[in-house]
C-alpha cells in the first residue's frame, strides 16, 4: 500500500512545492528557469492591469452568485418537501440537469440566450419585452451564467433535500404545539438544524467559485463568435465581451498555457492557494457562531 | 393536568374555515411555482431538442417549432464531425482512469481507516487538502513535468495521475469502510487472513455500492472535465476528448445552430442514460459525500 501513498503525495506535495520555487522564477518551459526574486509577485499585485478585473469578477461570483444558489437550492428543497404531490418527478427534474456535461450546457445556454434568435429573447419579445443581449453584454454576461448555475443546482438541491427531511419530526411537532406557524418553524427550527449543510453548501460553492473555468470559457469563446481553434492565440474572446468573464483561473490558464509564462501563472497560483485556504479557514472559524450540530459530536 | 395533555391529540380543536382555506391557498401557490420552475428546468433542453431537428436555416430563425423534423441531423453530426474519435478517445480516458481510480483508491482508503500507522492523521489531512485545492493551483509544475517526459499532447497526463488515488474516491470509501464492523474484519484475522486479503475479499465485497458510486463519479468526472484535456489534448486534434470536441464544433460549423444542439443532445445522452440506469449508485454516492449525520 505505500506505494500508492507515496505516489498519492508526490503528485500534491510535488506540484506545490515547485510551485513555490517557479513563482520566484521567469521560465518559458524553453530556456532553463531564471531566479526573479519576488518580480513575479510584485506584477501581480501591482502592475498586471488584468488581475483586478479577474479577481473582482470572482469576487461577484462568491459574494453574488454563490449565495444566490445556496438560497435557490434551499428554497426549491423547502418547497419539494411540502409538496403532497409529485415529489419524485419534481426531484428528478431538480436534479438532473446537473449532470449536464458542463460544455453541453454552456453551449446550450449560449444558444437559448442569443440575443437576436435565441429562443429566451424570442419568448420575451411575444410578451412584449426586449431581451437583453446576456452574454454579450458586459452587464449581463455573468448573470447569464450565473442562471446556467442555478440551472445545475442539483447536486446542492438533493443535498438540502435529505437534509430538510432528516429534521427529527418531534421538535416540528412540539414548534406546532407551542403555536408556530410553517414560516417560523422554518426560520426556528428547520434552519437551525440544517446549518451544517447550508455550511457545507456555502463551502462548496465557494470553492467551486475559486475554480470557475468551463462555463465561462466556452460560453465566452462561442459568444464571441471566434472561429478558433483550440492552441490558437486571441486575446479578443479572453473574458468576452470586455472582460467582463475574466474570471481569476482563466487569467490564470492564459498566462500559463497560452503565453507559457510559467513563473508569472505559477505566482498566481501560490495567491488562489493562499486565498482558497484562507476562506475556507475564515467560513469555517466563523461558522460556530451560526452552526449548530446536535449532540456533542466535533 | 396530565390527562388533558395526553388526551389532546384525541379531541383536535376544528381547524376554522379561514385558516383551512389560507392553507390550501398556500398549497396551491406553492404547487404553482414548483410546476412554473419545473417547466423552466425543462425548457432548455426542449428547446435545444426543437433547434436540432431543424433546418440548418431554420434554426438561424427566431422561429420556435421546426417546420420539418429533420431527425437526419443526427446522423449528419457524425458524418460533419469526427464525434466517434471523439467517444472513442473519451472512453480510453475514462476506462484507464476509472479503473486506476478504483484500484489505487481502494487500498488507500483502507490504510486510512482500519490500519493504525504513524503519519496516518497526517496523510488524512493531505487527502482533506487535495480535495479542496483549485486543480489550477498545481498545474502548472504537473505541466512542466508531462512536457519534459513528452507526454503533452496524450491522453496519459490525464490518466497516470489518478492510478496513485483519487481525493474524492478515497474520502468517499474511508467513509464507507468506517461503517464495517470490526468483528468481520477481527474474524478473518483470527482465520489468518493477512490485510491484504481481507481487504480483497472482505472489505471489497462488502463495500461494492461505495466502489460503485465511485466508478460512477468517476466516468462522469471524465466524461465532463474539460480543463485538464484542454491543457494536455487542446492543440492534437486526434486525441481531443468530446467535451474538447464539443467546444470547438461551433468554430467548426459555424453557423449551423442545428448540428451544434444536435451534438449537445448527443454528448448530455449518455449521461442521462447512466443515471437512469444506476441512480442507486447515485444517492449512495450523494449520501456518504454529503456530510451525513
Amino acid at each position: 500500500m505505500s506505494p500508492w501513498l507515496v505516489g498519492f503525495c508526490f503528485f500534491i506535495g510535488y506540484p506545490l512545492v515547485y510551485s513555490a520555487y517557479l513563482s520566484l522564477h521567469s521560465y518559458d518551459l524553453l530556456s532553463p528557469p531564471r531566479w526573479v526574486g519576488l518580480a513575479n509577485y510584485r506584477y501581480l499585485f501591482q502592475d498586471d492591469p488584468e488581475v483586478g478585473t479577474a479577481v473582482r469578477n470572482t469576487l461577484w461570483l462568491i459574494a453574488i452568485a454563490v449565495p444566490l444558489q445556496v438560497l435557490f437550492a434551499f428554497g426549491i428543497a423547502v418547497m419539494v418537501t411540502r409538496a403532497k404531490r409529485g415529489g419524485g418527478l419534481f426531484r428528478t427534474i431538480f436534479y438532473l440537469p446537473a449532470l449536464a456535461p458542463p460544455v453541453a450546457a454552456a453551449l446550450g445556454f449560449v444558444y437559448l440566450l442569443n440575443p437576436a434568435t435565441g429562443p429566451v429573447n424570442t419568448v420575451l419579445g411575444k410578451l412584449g419585452i426586449e431581451g437583453p443581449l446576456w452574454f454579450n453584454d458586459p452587464g449581463w454576461s455573468k448573470p447569464s451564467l450565473t442562471l446556467l448555475g442555478m440551472w445545475g443546482v442539483g447536486t446542492i438541491f438533493v443535498i438540502f433535500l435529505a437534509a430538510v427531511l432528516d429534521v427529527p419530526k418531534h421538535l416540528h411537532e412540539s414548534a406546532e404545539l407551542d403555536g408556530a406557524g410553517a414560516l417560523r418553524r422554518l426560520r426556528y427550527v428547520t434552519l437551525p438544524t440544517i446549518s451544517p449543510v447550508i455550511l457545507f453548501a456555502v463551502v462548496l460553492g465557494v470553492i467551486q467559485a475559486l475554480q470557475y473555468f468551463t462555463q465561462a470559457y466556452v460560453a465566452a469563446s462561442i459568444a464571441a463568435g471566434q472561429a478558433s481553434q483550440a492552441g490558437t492565440v486571441s486575446t479578443l474572446e479572453q473574458g468576452y465581451p470586455e472582460g467582463s468573464t475574466l474570471f481569476y483561473p482563466i487569467l490564470l490558464y492564459y498566462h500559463g498555457f497560452r503565453f507559457f509564462n510559467m513563473g508569472y501563472a505559477s505566482a498566481m497560483a501560490m495567491l488562489l492557494l493562499a486565498v482558497a485556504f484562507a476562506v475556507t479557514l475564515i467560513i469555517v472559524r466563523n461558522s460556530r457562531r451560526w452552526v449548530h450540530y446536535s449532540g456533542a459530536v466535533r | 393536568m396530565s390527562d388533558a395533555v395526553v388526551t389532546a391529540p384525541f379531541e383536535r380543536r376544528k381547524v376554522p374555515a379561514e385558516v383551512r382555506r389560507r392553507r390550501f391557498l398556500v398549497s396551491v401557490a406553492e404547487h404553482s411555482i414548483l410546476i412554473a420552475l419545473a417547466l423552466a428546468f425543462l425548457a432548455p433542453v426542449v428547446f435545444m431538442t426543437l433547434t436540432a431537428l431543424m433546418t440548418s436555416k431554420q434554426a438561424l430563425s427566431p422561429e420556435l417549432w421546426p417546420k420539418t423534423f429533420e431527425w437526419g441531423n443526427f446522423v449528419e453530426v457524425f458524418h460533419k464531425s469526427p464525434l466517434l474519435t471523439w467517444t472513442l478517445n473519451t472512453t480510453i480516458y475514462a476506462g484507464l482512469a476509472t479503473l486506476g481510480v478504483v484500484v489505487s483508491s481502494i487500498p488507500v482508503a483502507y490504510a486510512l481507516s482500519r490500519l493504525r500507522w504513524k503519519g496516518r492523521d497526517a496523510v488524512f489531512m493531505v487527502v482533506l487538502v487535495a480535495l479542496m485545492l483549485p486543480p489550477q493551483v498545481a498545474v502548472v509544475p504537473l505541466y512542466v513535468m508531462w512536457a519534459k517526459i513528452g507526454l503533452v499532447g496524450t491522453l496519459w497526463p490525464l490518466i497516470i495521475p489518478v492510478w496513485f488515488g483519487d481525493a474524492f474516491a478515497i474520502f468517499l470509501l474511508r467513509q464507507f469502510f468506517l461503517t464495517i464492523p470490526e468483528e468481520y474484519l477481527d474474524a478473518a484475522r483470527v482465520d489468518g487472513c493477512g490485510e491484504f486479503r481481507i481487504l480483497t475479499t472482505v472489505v471489497v465485497r462488502l463495500a461494492k455500492p461505495a466502489i460503485a458510486a465511485v466508478a460512477l463519479f468517476s466516468v462522469l468526472y471524465c466524461f465532463n472535465d474539460f480543463f485538464l484535456p484542454l491543457l494536455y489534448v487542446g492543440e492534437n486534434q486526434d486525441n481531443w476528448v468530446i467535451s474538447i470536441g464539443l467546444s470547438q464544433f461551433r468554430s467548426l460549423h459555424q453557423v449551423q445552430w442545428n448540428l451544434v444542439m444536435a451534438a449537445t443532445i448527443l454528448v448530455m445522452l449518455p449521461v442521462l442514460v447512466l443515471f437512469f440506469l444506476a441512480q442507486r449508485a447515485f444517492v449512495e454516492g450523494v449520501t456518504l459525500t454529503g456530510v451525513k449525520g
